[in-house]
Protein backbone atom coordinates (compact mmCIF):
# COMPACT_ATOMS: atom_id res chain seq x y z
CA UNK A 1 0.00 0.00 0.00
CA UNK A 2 1.37 3.41 -0.90
CA UNK A 3 1.67 6.07 1.76
CA UNK A 4 -1.08 8.08 0.06
CA UNK A 5 -3.43 5.11 0.02
CA UNK A 6 -2.71 4.43 3.69
CA UNK A 7 -3.47 8.01 4.59
CA UNK A 8 -6.75 7.92 2.66
CA UNK A 9 -7.85 4.76 4.49
CA UNK A 10 -6.87 6.23 7.83
CA UNK A 11 -9.01 9.28 7.05
CA UNK A 12 -11.96 7.08 6.09
CA UNK A 13 -11.58 5.12 9.31
CA UNK A 14 -11.36 8.28 11.42
CA UNK A 15 -14.46 9.69 9.71
CA UNK A 16 -16.47 6.53 10.46
CA UNK A 17 -15.50 6.66 14.10
CA UNK A 18 -16.27 10.38 14.30
CA UNK A 19 -19.70 9.81 12.73
CA UNK A 20 -20.61 7.14 15.30
CA UNK A 21 -20.53 4.45 12.62
CA UNK A 22 -19.40 0.98 13.61
CA UNK A 23 -16.23 -0.61 12.25
CA UNK A 24 -17.05 -3.98 10.68
CA UNK A 25 -14.70 -6.99 10.27
CA UNK A 26 -13.78 -6.48 6.61
CA UNK A 27 -13.16 -2.75 6.95
CA UNK A 28 -9.63 -1.49 6.86
CA UNK A 29 -8.51 -0.56 10.36
CA UNK A 30 -5.22 0.66 11.83
CA UNK A 31 -3.04 -2.17 13.18
CA UNK A 32 -3.12 -0.70 16.68
CA UNK A 33 -6.91 -0.62 16.66
CA UNK A 34 -7.05 -4.28 15.60
CA UNK A 35 -4.56 -5.24 18.28
CA UNK A 36 -6.34 -3.28 20.98
CA UNK A 37 -9.84 -4.52 20.23
CA UNK A 38 -8.56 -8.10 20.00
CA UNK A 39 -6.77 -7.78 23.34
CA UNK A 40 -9.87 -6.34 24.96
CA UNK A 41 -12.27 -8.94 23.54
CA UNK A 42 -9.99 -11.87 24.30
CA UNK A 43 -9.56 -10.61 27.88
CA UNK A 44 -13.30 -10.27 28.17
CA UNK A 45 -13.98 -13.75 26.74
CA UNK A 46 -11.40 -15.39 29.03
CA UNK A 47 -12.96 -13.58 31.99
CA UNK A 48 -16.40 -15.01 31.26
CA UNK A 49 -15.00 -18.54 31.13
CA UNK A 50 -12.57 -18.33 34.06
CA UNK A 51 -15.32 -16.54 36.02
CA UNK A 52 -17.29 -19.79 36.01
CA UNK A 53 -14.80 -21.35 38.43
CA UNK A 54 -15.36 -19.45 41.70
CA UNK A 55 -19.12 -19.95 41.35
CA UNK A 56 -18.86 -23.52 40.07
CA UNK A 57 -17.16 -24.20 43.38
CA UNK A 58 -20.54 -23.70 45.15
CA UNK A 59 -23.00 -25.56 42.93
CA UNK A 60 -22.93 -28.73 44.98
CA UNK A 61 -23.20 -26.79 48.23
CA UNK A 62 -25.93 -24.29 47.39
CA UNK A 63 -28.25 -24.07 50.41
CA UNK A 64 -31.52 -24.84 48.56
CA UNK A 65 -32.56 -26.47 45.32
CA UNK A 66 -33.81 -23.12 44.05
CA UNK A 67 -30.46 -21.44 44.75
CA UNK A 68 -28.70 -24.30 43.02
CA UNK A 69 -30.87 -23.98 39.90
CA UNK A 70 -30.29 -20.21 39.80
CA UNK A 71 -26.53 -20.63 40.19
CA UNK A 72 -26.42 -23.27 37.44
CA UNK A 73 -28.39 -21.04 35.06
CA UNK A 74 -26.08 -18.13 35.78
CA UNK A 75 -22.89 -20.11 35.22
CA UNK A 76 -24.35 -21.56 32.04
CA UNK A 77 -24.93 -17.99 30.83
CA UNK A 78 -21.29 -17.11 31.48
CA UNK A 79 -20.14 -20.00 29.29
CA UNK A 80 -22.42 -18.77 26.50
CA UNK A 81 -21.12 -15.23 26.90
CA UNK A 82 -17.58 -16.50 26.54
CA UNK A 83 -18.62 -18.09 23.24
CA UNK A 84 -20.23 -14.86 21.94
CA UNK A 85 -17.06 -12.97 22.72
CA UNK A 86 -14.65 -15.55 21.30
CA UNK A 87 -16.56 -15.64 18.02
CA UNK A 88 -16.73 -11.83 17.88
CA UNK A 89 -12.96 -11.79 18.42
CA UNK A 90 -12.44 -14.44 15.73
CA UNK A 91 -13.79 -11.96 13.14
CA UNK A 92 -10.38 -10.31 13.46
CA UNK A 93 -8.64 -13.40 12.14
CA UNK A 94 -7.34 -14.94 15.36
CA UNK A 95 -8.71 -18.36 16.27
CA UNK A 96 -10.15 -19.31 19.63
CA UNK A 97 -7.40 -21.93 19.98
CA UNK A 98 -4.76 -19.21 19.59
CA UNK A 99 -6.49 -17.02 22.17
CA UNK A 100 -6.80 -19.86 24.68
CA UNK A 101 -3.20 -20.86 24.14
CA UNK A 102 -2.09 -17.28 24.78
CA UNK A 103 -3.97 -17.38 28.09
CA UNK A 104 -2.42 -20.70 29.06
CA UNK A 105 1.02 -19.26 28.34
CA UNK A 106 0.21 -16.23 30.49
CA UNK A 107 0.40 -13.87 27.49
CA UNK A 108 -3.32 -13.03 27.56
CA UNK A 109 -5.12 -11.97 30.72
CA UNK A 110 -8.52 -12.42 32.26
CA UNK A 111 -10.17 -10.22 34.88
CA UNK A 112 -7.98 -10.30 37.94
CA UNK A 113 -10.95 -10.54 40.31
CA UNK A 114 -11.36 -14.23 39.56
CA UNK A 115 -8.05 -14.90 41.23
CA UNK A 116 -9.73 -14.34 44.59
CA UNK A 117 -11.25 -17.39 46.28
CA UNK A 118 -14.99 -17.86 46.92
CA UNK A 119 -14.83 -18.94 50.56
CA UNK A 120 -18.46 -18.94 51.75
CA UNK A 121 -21.98 -19.05 50.34
CA UNK A 122 -22.23 -15.30 50.96
CA UNK A 123 -19.52 -14.90 48.32
CA UNK A 124 -22.09 -16.04 45.75
CA UNK A 125 -24.13 -13.04 46.82
CA UNK A 126 -21.21 -10.63 46.78
CA UNK A 127 -19.98 -11.86 43.40
CA UNK A 128 -23.39 -11.46 41.76
CA UNK A 129 -24.10 -8.11 43.35
CA UNK A 130 -20.65 -6.51 43.09
CA UNK A 131 -18.58 -8.38 40.50
CA UNK A 132 -21.43 -8.75 38.03
CA UNK A 133 -22.65 -5.30 39.02
CA UNK A 134 -19.28 -3.78 38.12
CA UNK A 135 -19.12 -5.84 34.92
CA UNK A 136 -22.57 -4.66 33.90
CA UNK A 137 -21.66 -0.98 34.38
CA UNK A 138 -18.76 -1.60 32.01
CA UNK A 139 -20.75 -3.69 29.55
CA UNK A 140 -23.67 -1.27 29.29
CA UNK A 141 -21.14 1.34 28.25
CA UNK A 142 -19.54 -1.07 25.76
CA UNK A 143 -22.83 -1.64 23.92
CA UNK A 144 -21.80 1.51 22.06
CA UNK A 145 -18.21 0.44 21.36
CA UNK A 146 -17.01 1.21 17.84
CA UNK A 147 -16.25 -2.38 16.81
CA UNK A 148 -19.51 -3.80 15.40
CA UNK A 149 -19.24 -7.47 16.42
CA UNK A 150 -18.14 -6.48 19.94
CA UNK A 151 -21.03 -4.06 20.30
CA UNK A 152 -23.56 -6.67 19.15
CA UNK A 153 -22.15 -9.27 21.55
CA UNK A 154 -22.44 -6.75 24.40
CA UNK A 155 -26.08 -6.02 23.59
CA UNK A 156 -26.91 -9.74 23.75
CA UNK A 157 -24.93 -10.25 26.92
CA UNK A 158 -26.49 -7.31 28.77
CA UNK A 159 -29.95 -8.57 27.94
CA UNK A 160 -29.28 -12.03 29.31
CA UNK A 161 -27.27 -10.89 32.26
CA UNK A 162 -29.88 -8.67 33.84
CA UNK A 163 -30.74 -11.30 36.42
CA UNK A 164 -27.18 -12.04 37.52
CA UNK A 165 -26.75 -9.00 39.70
CA UNK A 166 -30.23 -9.22 41.17
CA UNK A 167 -29.91 -12.83 42.26
CA UNK A 168 -26.63 -11.90 44.01
CA UNK A 169 -28.12 -8.90 45.75
CA UNK A 170 -31.04 -11.02 46.85
CA UNK A 171 -28.70 -13.56 48.45
CA UNK A 172 -27.10 -10.69 50.37
CA UNK A 173 -30.46 -9.24 51.33
CA UNK A 174 -31.70 -12.56 52.74
CA UNK A 175 -28.47 -13.11 54.69
CA UNK A 176 -28.43 -9.54 55.99
CA UNK A 177 -31.94 -9.99 57.37
CA UNK A 178 -31.15 -13.38 58.87
CA UNK A 179 -29.44 -14.43 62.09
CA UNK A 180 -26.46 -12.54 63.48
CA UNK A 181 -24.24 -15.25 62.09
CA UNK A 182 -25.74 -14.92 58.61
CA UNK A 183 -25.42 -11.16 58.69
CA UNK A 184 -21.75 -11.51 59.67
CA UNK A 185 -21.27 -13.85 56.72
CA UNK A 186 -22.70 -11.23 54.35
CA UNK A 187 -20.58 -8.46 55.87
CA UNK A 188 -17.44 -10.59 55.59
CA UNK A 189 -18.11 -11.25 51.92
CA UNK A 190 -18.69 -7.55 51.27
CA UNK A 191 -15.44 -6.71 53.12
CA UNK A 192 -13.45 -9.07 50.92
CA UNK A 193 -15.06 -8.31 47.54
CA UNK A 194 -15.57 -4.54 47.68
CA UNK A 195 -12.03 -3.36 46.92
CA UNK A 196 -11.26 -5.97 44.26
CA UNK A 197 -14.56 -4.97 42.59
CA UNK A 198 -13.39 -1.36 42.40
CA UNK A 199 -10.12 -2.57 40.89
CA UNK A 200 -12.06 -4.30 38.10
CA UNK A 201 -12.34 -0.98 36.28
CA UNK A 202 -8.58 -0.88 35.91
CA UNK A 203 -5.96 1.73 36.82
CA UNK A 204 -6.82 5.42 37.23
CA UNK A 205 -7.16 7.32 33.97
CA UNK A 206 -3.85 9.08 34.58
CA UNK A 207 -2.09 5.69 34.92
CA UNK A 208 -3.90 3.69 32.28
CA UNK A 209 -1.72 2.83 29.30
CA UNK A 210 -4.59 2.25 26.89
CA UNK A 211 -7.41 4.54 27.95
CA UNK A 212 -6.65 7.66 25.91
CA UNK A 213 -6.25 5.78 22.64
CA UNK A 214 -9.28 3.55 23.30
CA UNK A 215 -11.45 6.57 24.07
CA UNK A 216 -10.26 8.29 20.90
CA UNK A 217 -11.22 5.21 18.89
CA UNK A 218 -14.51 4.99 20.82
CA UNK A 219 -13.65 1.43 21.74
CA UNK A 220 -14.22 2.61 25.29
CA UNK A 221 -17.00 5.13 25.75
CA UNK A 222 -16.30 6.08 29.34
CA UNK A 223 -13.01 6.08 31.21
CA UNK A 224 -12.05 3.70 34.03
CA UNK A 225 -12.59 6.38 36.67
CA UNK A 226 -15.96 7.48 35.28
CA UNK A 227 -17.24 3.91 35.26
CA UNK A 228 -15.85 3.23 38.72
CA UNK A 229 -17.61 6.31 40.11
CA UNK A 230 -20.88 5.22 38.51
CA UNK A 231 -20.57 1.83 40.18
CA UNK A 232 -19.77 3.29 43.61
CA UNK A 233 -22.75 5.66 43.38
CA UNK A 234 -25.05 2.72 42.65
CA UNK A 235 -23.64 0.28 45.19
CA UNK A 236 -23.43 2.48 48.29
CA UNK A 237 -27.20 3.02 48.74
CA UNK A 238 -27.74 -0.68 47.99
CA UNK A 239 -25.41 -1.62 50.86
CA UNK A 240 -27.05 0.89 53.18
CA UNK A 241 -30.48 -0.46 52.38
CA UNK A 242 -29.61 -3.97 53.55
CA UNK A 243 -27.73 -2.63 56.55
CA UNK A 244 -24.21 -3.62 55.52
CA UNK A 245 -21.21 -1.37 55.96
CA UNK A 246 -18.80 -0.60 53.13
CA UNK A 247 -15.21 -1.37 54.26
CA UNK A 248 -14.01 2.16 53.53
CA UNK A 249 -13.71 4.78 56.31
CA UNK A 250 -13.23 7.54 53.71
CA UNK A 251 -16.47 6.83 51.90
CA UNK A 252 -18.86 9.78 52.08
CA UNK A 253 -21.32 11.70 49.96
CA UNK A 254 -19.82 14.78 48.35
CA UNK A 255 -22.56 17.35 47.94
CA UNK A 256 -20.50 19.55 45.60
CA UNK A 257 -19.56 16.77 43.21
CA UNK A 258 -22.90 14.99 43.48
CA UNK A 259 -20.97 11.75 43.91
CA UNK A 260 -19.55 9.58 46.66
CA UNK A 261 -15.91 10.16 47.53
CA UNK A 262 -14.05 6.98 48.34
CA UNK A 263 -10.71 5.92 49.79
CA UNK A 264 -7.45 4.98 48.13
CA UNK A 265 -7.35 1.75 46.18
CA UNK A 266 -4.41 -0.54 46.98
CA UNK A 267 -2.83 -0.65 43.55
CA UNK A 268 0.10 -2.71 44.82
CA UNK A 269 -2.37 -5.49 45.51
CA UNK A 270 -3.93 -5.01 42.08
CA UNK A 271 -0.61 -5.33 40.25
CA UNK A 272 0.48 -8.22 42.45
CA UNK A 273 -2.64 -10.19 41.49
CA UNK A 274 -2.50 -9.18 37.82
CA UNK A 275 1.09 -10.32 37.55
CA UNK A 276 0.24 -13.77 38.86
CA UNK A 277 0.52 -13.65 42.61
CA UNK A 278 -3.12 -13.71 43.72
CA UNK A 279 -4.55 -16.45 45.89
CA UNK A 280 -5.86 -18.54 42.97
CA UNK A 281 -3.98 -17.57 39.78
CA UNK A 282 -2.23 -20.91 39.42
CA UNK A 283 -5.30 -22.89 40.38
CA UNK A 284 -7.57 -21.11 37.84
CA UNK A 285 -5.20 -21.70 34.93
CA UNK A 286 -4.39 -25.26 35.95
CA UNK A 287 -8.09 -26.05 36.15
CA UNK A 288 -8.77 -24.58 32.72
CA UNK A 289 -5.91 -26.54 31.16
CA UNK A 290 -7.03 -29.73 32.87
CA UNK A 291 -10.64 -29.29 31.70
CA UNK A 292 -9.40 -28.85 28.16
CA UNK A 293 -7.15 -31.91 28.34
CA UNK A 294 -9.81 -34.03 30.01
CA UNK A 295 -12.25 -33.18 27.23
CA UNK A 296 -9.81 -33.91 24.41
CA UNK A 297 -10.98 -37.53 23.97
CA UNK A 298 -14.52 -36.31 23.17
CA UNK A 299 -13.27 -34.02 20.42
CA UNK A 300 -10.93 -36.76 19.15
CA UNK A 301 -13.80 -39.26 19.08
CA UNK A 302 -16.07 -36.86 17.17
CA UNK A 303 -13.32 -36.25 14.66
CA UNK A 304 -12.57 -39.96 14.25
CA UNK A 305 -16.27 -40.71 13.73
CA UNK A 306 -16.57 -38.05 11.05
CA UNK A 307 -13.39 -39.27 9.37
CA UNK A 308 -14.69 -42.85 9.32
CA UNK A 309 -17.87 -41.76 7.56
CA UNK A 310 -15.97 -39.60 5.10
CA UNK A 311 -13.74 -42.52 4.11
CA UNK A 312 -16.77 -44.83 3.80
CA UNK A 313 -18.71 -42.48 1.57
CA UNK A 314 -15.66 -41.92 -0.67
CA UNK A 315 -15.31 -45.70 -0.98
CA UNK A 316 -18.94 -46.28 -1.86
CA UNK A 317 -18.78 -43.47 -4.40
CA UNK A 318 -15.76 -45.05 -6.07
CA UNK B 1 -30.91 -23.73 -21.43
CA UNK B 2 -32.48 -24.83 -18.17
CA UNK B 3 -32.05 -21.99 -15.68
CA UNK B 4 -33.55 -24.06 -12.88
CA UNK B 5 -30.34 -25.98 -12.87
CA UNK B 6 -28.45 -22.95 -11.62
CA UNK B 7 -27.63 -23.30 -7.93
CA UNK B 8 -29.63 -21.29 -5.42
CA UNK B 9 -28.06 -18.66 -3.17
CA UNK B 10 -29.45 -17.04 -0.04
CA UNK B 11 -28.90 -13.31 0.29
CA UNK B 12 -28.25 -11.44 3.53
CA UNK B 13 -28.03 -7.66 3.77
CA UNK B 14 -26.59 -5.43 6.45
CA UNK B 15 -28.80 -2.37 6.29
CA UNK B 16 -26.51 -0.20 8.37
CA UNK B 17 -23.12 -0.47 10.01
CA UNK B 18 -23.42 -1.89 13.49
CA UNK B 19 -26.43 -4.08 12.67
CA UNK B 20 -26.50 -7.80 11.90
CA UNK B 21 -26.90 -9.09 8.34
CA UNK B 22 -30.52 -10.12 7.77
CA UNK B 23 -31.92 -12.61 5.33
CA UNK B 24 -33.75 -10.82 2.52
CA UNK B 25 -34.34 -13.55 -0.09
CA UNK B 26 -32.63 -15.83 -2.56
CA UNK B 27 -31.65 -16.04 -6.21
CA UNK B 28 -30.15 -18.40 -8.77
CA UNK B 29 -26.66 -17.81 -10.06
CA UNK B 30 -23.75 -19.62 -11.64
CA UNK B 31 -21.34 -18.96 -8.78
CA UNK B 32 -20.68 -16.74 -5.76
CA UNK B 33 -19.40 -13.88 -7.83
CA UNK B 34 -22.44 -13.81 -10.05
CA UNK B 35 -24.74 -14.25 -7.05
CA UNK B 36 -23.12 -11.17 -5.53
CA UNK B 37 -23.76 -9.14 -8.69
CA UNK B 38 -27.36 -10.30 -8.93
CA UNK B 39 -27.94 -9.63 -5.25
CA UNK B 40 -26.68 -6.11 -5.71
CA UNK B 41 -28.94 -5.63 -8.73
CA UNK B 42 -32.02 -7.15 -7.13
CA UNK B 43 -31.86 -6.33 -3.45
CA UNK B 44 -29.83 -3.15 -3.23
CA UNK B 45 -31.45 -0.84 -5.74
CA UNK B 46 -32.71 1.68 -3.20
CA UNK B 47 -29.76 1.83 -0.81
CA UNK B 48 -31.19 -0.95 1.31
CA UNK B 49 -27.81 -1.83 2.70
CA UNK B 50 -24.08 -1.42 3.02
CA UNK B 51 -22.96 -5.03 2.87
CA UNK B 52 -24.12 -8.28 1.22
CA UNK B 53 -23.54 -11.92 2.13
CA UNK B 54 -24.37 -14.61 -0.41
CA UNK B 55 -24.43 -18.20 0.81
CA UNK B 56 -24.98 -21.34 -1.22
CA UNK B 57 -28.46 -22.50 -0.12
CA UNK B 58 -27.31 -26.10 0.00
CA UNK B 59 -24.79 -25.10 2.68
CA UNK B 60 -27.57 -24.04 5.03
CA UNK B 61 -28.67 -26.59 7.59
CA UNK B 62 -32.09 -25.69 8.95
CA UNK B 63 -34.13 -27.03 11.83
CA UNK B 64 -37.81 -27.83 11.36
CA UNK B 65 -40.68 -26.15 13.11
CA UNK B 66 -41.64 -29.49 14.57
CA UNK B 67 -38.28 -29.55 16.39
CA UNK B 68 -39.16 -26.34 18.08
CA UNK B 69 -39.81 -27.78 21.50
CA UNK B 70 -36.44 -29.44 21.80
CA UNK B 71 -34.54 -26.60 20.16
CA UNK B 72 -36.12 -23.48 21.48
CA UNK B 73 -37.78 -24.50 24.70
CA UNK B 74 -38.03 -21.10 26.41
CA UNK B 75 -37.87 -22.92 29.75
CA UNK B 76 -40.81 -21.05 31.17
CA UNK B 77 -40.53 -23.34 34.18
CA UNK B 78 -37.31 -21.50 35.03
CA UNK B 79 -38.53 -17.97 35.71
CA UNK B 80 -35.43 -17.25 37.79
CA UNK B 81 -33.52 -16.64 34.57
CA UNK B 82 -35.27 -13.29 34.24
CA UNK B 83 -34.58 -10.13 36.21
CA UNK B 84 -38.27 -9.64 36.96
CA UNK B 85 -38.22 -12.80 39.09
CA UNK B 86 -36.35 -10.93 41.83
CA UNK B 87 -38.45 -8.49 43.80
CA UNK B 88 -36.32 -5.50 44.64
CA UNK B 89 -37.31 -2.71 46.98
CA UNK B 90 -37.87 0.68 45.32
CA UNK B 91 -34.90 2.10 47.19
CA UNK B 92 -32.46 0.10 45.08
CA UNK B 93 -34.12 0.47 41.72
CA UNK B 94 -31.02 1.04 39.63
CA UNK B 95 -30.05 -2.59 39.14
Amino acid sequence: MTEQELERRQQEFDAKVANEERIEPKDWMPDDYRKTVLRQMSQHAHSEVIGMQPEGNWITRAPTLSRKAILLAKIQDEGGHGLYLYSAAETLGTSREQMVEAMHLGKAKYASIFNYPALTWADMGAIGWLVDGAAIVNQVSLQRTSYGPYSRAMIRICKEESFHQRQGYQIMLVLARGSAEQKALAQDALDRWWWPSLMMFGPHDTESAHTAKSMQWKLKRESNDQLRQKFVDQAVPQAEYIGLKMPDPDLRWNEDRGHYDFGKIDWDEFWRVVSGDGACNRQRLAHHIKAQEDGAWVRDAMHAYKEKHRVRSTRSAA
Amino acid sequence: MNHNALPLFEVFIRSKRGLDHRHVGSLHAEDHEQAMEYARDVYLRRSEGVSIWVVNSSDIVASQESDVEQFYDPMDDKPYRHATHYDLPDEVKSM
